[in-house]
């Protein structure tokens, strides 16, 4: 029988070739065999987490980490409700992709959290400061993910924390996208609380940010 | 004893023919950066070729530029398919809601007229203008989005990977179509003067889809499309990476290859020699804060890094210098060029 490192090797390869059924047929045996959902996260999370440092290697895709991402999440949408299983008690987290309208990277964080349990609003794309704001105020977020392509939509997260500063509203800003990437130290002079390099490094994120709350 | 300055041109060829000029070229691939030079909204600024005519040639004079680049903006294409383009302060423009709803939907879609577009024909206007104006002394760099990379903006990236993956005699068709667009496009502006055609593919990066499905896909449609456009082209992938993928660009027959500051220039040297001119590699984003110091030590690393023999051209790593990036960086950029590019290095 497979030890569990082989079962991760076996559905890493079968995401990173983008092999829907193969990926579905060890994800269903290994669900079947697990009774709690913690198991079927790491095999999920490890797989995607291990993507995600290759991508930052340069040795997978975009693409690749975008169709591994949609796959995990089809298969987690399938699971929970046969499994009766909750999704995580965790912070009030929301997404949104600020100006700009290419969803890709938002669409892969939020692939990647749904993938591992997380409820995630998505406020959807081209919104405004303004916009994003009333939204978080009206759904409670405790930690709001953003998203950009263009730099000069990067350098609005300061309009926007200038925004929630003037409502007395404390929200955590996670930022992520090409921009911060390209400049490292964009994040903190536009006033976020993190900024993500990859998709994965969202969960390290949110543990930091989301004082362990529920998020494990 | 001191040589006769060459021309821009001259220079540029040079350097592309993998032979050393007089000094490095620089190739400042200033765009909406004419609109801050004009004192203009980027509206306002592409609304008019006379407009980029005019800040083309005074941002030429000013930072010493080897080429003019009659680059507008990435969605003036997918405008001349009907889509709309969304204008913001100080960036570019972003393209409006993709003019494909559904991948069904690429079975009915037709490339559009060059002459039925008001922006393609700004563009080309402004071609015509630069080079009545300069003939053949300077460079005129016009840009053709790949048909490959082009979908992004048409249907959007998650729909397109759908097609790439699972949709092959989707992606055939729309292949087709673009194919169609861009060998049409570039030519037009090679018509109107350009010398050469920057080949924007993005997609043909390895940071953005897998090397191996790059080959049997977008590769495939570059070797097709540019041995159909009547001129050079330089392929530019936008930032991702390239080091992977350089011989395999360099036999689609472009002749200049973009690469961003994520690239191991040296690396990339060896590998490119002979084959393909190198054009970047300044990070676009990191010049928004330099000092005068940081420009100086940042271009004389990537000349002693590239510039040996030619085949090199001193660039940003992205196709675009940002709004942000102030003068005073531009023009540092600028003597460092003529200070540590004028060959033979030291």
């Amino acid at each position: 029988m497979k030890g569990f490192e082989d079962l991760l090797d076996d559905f890493e390869n079968a995401l990173l070739k983008i092999d829907r059924i193969n990926a579905a047929s060890i994800f269903r045996g290994f669900t079947q065999e697990s009774k709690e959902f913690h198991p079927v996260e790491q095999l999920v999370v490890g797989s995607l987490d291990r993507i995600g440092e290759k991508w930052e290697l340069g040795t997978v895709s975009l693409a690749q980490v975008y169709m591994s991402g949609r796959i995990c999440e089809e298969l987690i949408d399938e699971y929970l409700p046969k499994a009766k299983v909750n999704r995580k008690d965790s912070p009030r987290i929301a997404i949104a992709l600020l100006i700009d309208r290419h969803a890709l990277g938002k669409k892969i964080v939020t692939s990647l959290l749904r993938a591992a349990g997380y409820e995630v609003a998505d406020f959807g794309d081209g919104l405004t400061p303004e916009r994003i704001v009333e939204k978080t105020i009206e759904s409670r977020i405790e930690i709001l993910l953003i998203s950009t392509l263009m730099y000069v939509s990067a350098l609005k997260v300061e309009e926007l924390r200038g925004q929630f500063d003037r409502e007395g509203y404390r929200v955590k800003i996670i930022v992520g996208g090409a921009p911060f990437r390209l400049d490292e130290g964009l994040w903190e002079r536009v006033g976020a609380d993190a900024g993500s390099r990859t998709a994965s490094d969202v969960f390290d994120l949110l543990e930091y940010l989301g004082d362990g709350k529920g998020v494990s | 004893m001191s040589r006769q300055p060459m021309t821009s041109m001259e220079r540029v060829m040079t350097a592309i023919t993998h032979k050393e000029p007089d000094r490095v070229p620089l190739f400042l691939l200033l765009s909406l950066y004419g609109a801050k030079e004009l004192g203009m909204t980027v509206e306002e600024y592409f609304n008019k070729a006379e407009n980029v005519v005019a800040a083309q040639r005074a941002m030429r004079e000013k930072f010493q530029n080897d080429c003019y680049y009659t680059f507008f903006y990435a969605s003036i294409e997918t405008e001349a398919f009907g889509s709309e383009s969304f204008f913001v302060e100080n960036g570019p423009p972003n393209a409006g809601v993709p003019i494909l709803d559904t991948i069904e939907d690429v079975f009915h879609l037709e490339p559009p007229e060059i002459s039925e577009s008001p922006g393609l024909k700004r563009v080309l206007r402004a071609t015509e203008m630069l080079k009545e104006r300069v003939g053949n002394e300077v460079p005129i760099i016009g840009v053709a989005m790949s048909p490959f990379s082009l979908p992004v903006m048409q249907i959007g990236f998650e729909k397109y990977l759908e097609m790439i993956y699972f949709r092959k005699e989707a992606f055939d068709r729309l292949m087709k179509v673009n194919e169609a667009f861009c060998v049409a496009w570039a030519n037009a502006q090679l018509a109107a003067g350009a010398t050469a055609i920057c080949y924007f593919d993005p997609l043909a990066s390895p940071t953005v889809i897998e090397k191996e499905v790059y080959m049997r896909t977008g590769n495939v449609v570059a070797k097709r499309t540019i041995a159909k456009i009547r001129g050079a082209t330089a392929t530019h992938l936008a930032s991702g990476l390239t080091l992977p993928v350089v011989h395999e660009i360099a036999q689609t027959g472009t002749a200049v290859l973009g690469f961003g500051s994520a690239d191991d220039p040296v690396a990339l040297k060896k590998e490119a020699e002979g084959r393909v001119c190198l054009i970047g590699n300044l990070n676009g984003l990191e010049m928004v804060h330099w000092t005068r110091e940081q420009a100086r030590q940042t271009v004389k690393t990537v000349i002693e890094q590239c510039g040996k023999g030619g085949g090199f051209i001193l660039s940003d790593g992205h196709g675009e210098v940002p709004w942000q990036v102030s003068e005073e960086t531009l023009l540092a950029v600028s003597e460092a060029v003529r200070l540590y590019g004028t060959y033979p290095l030291k």
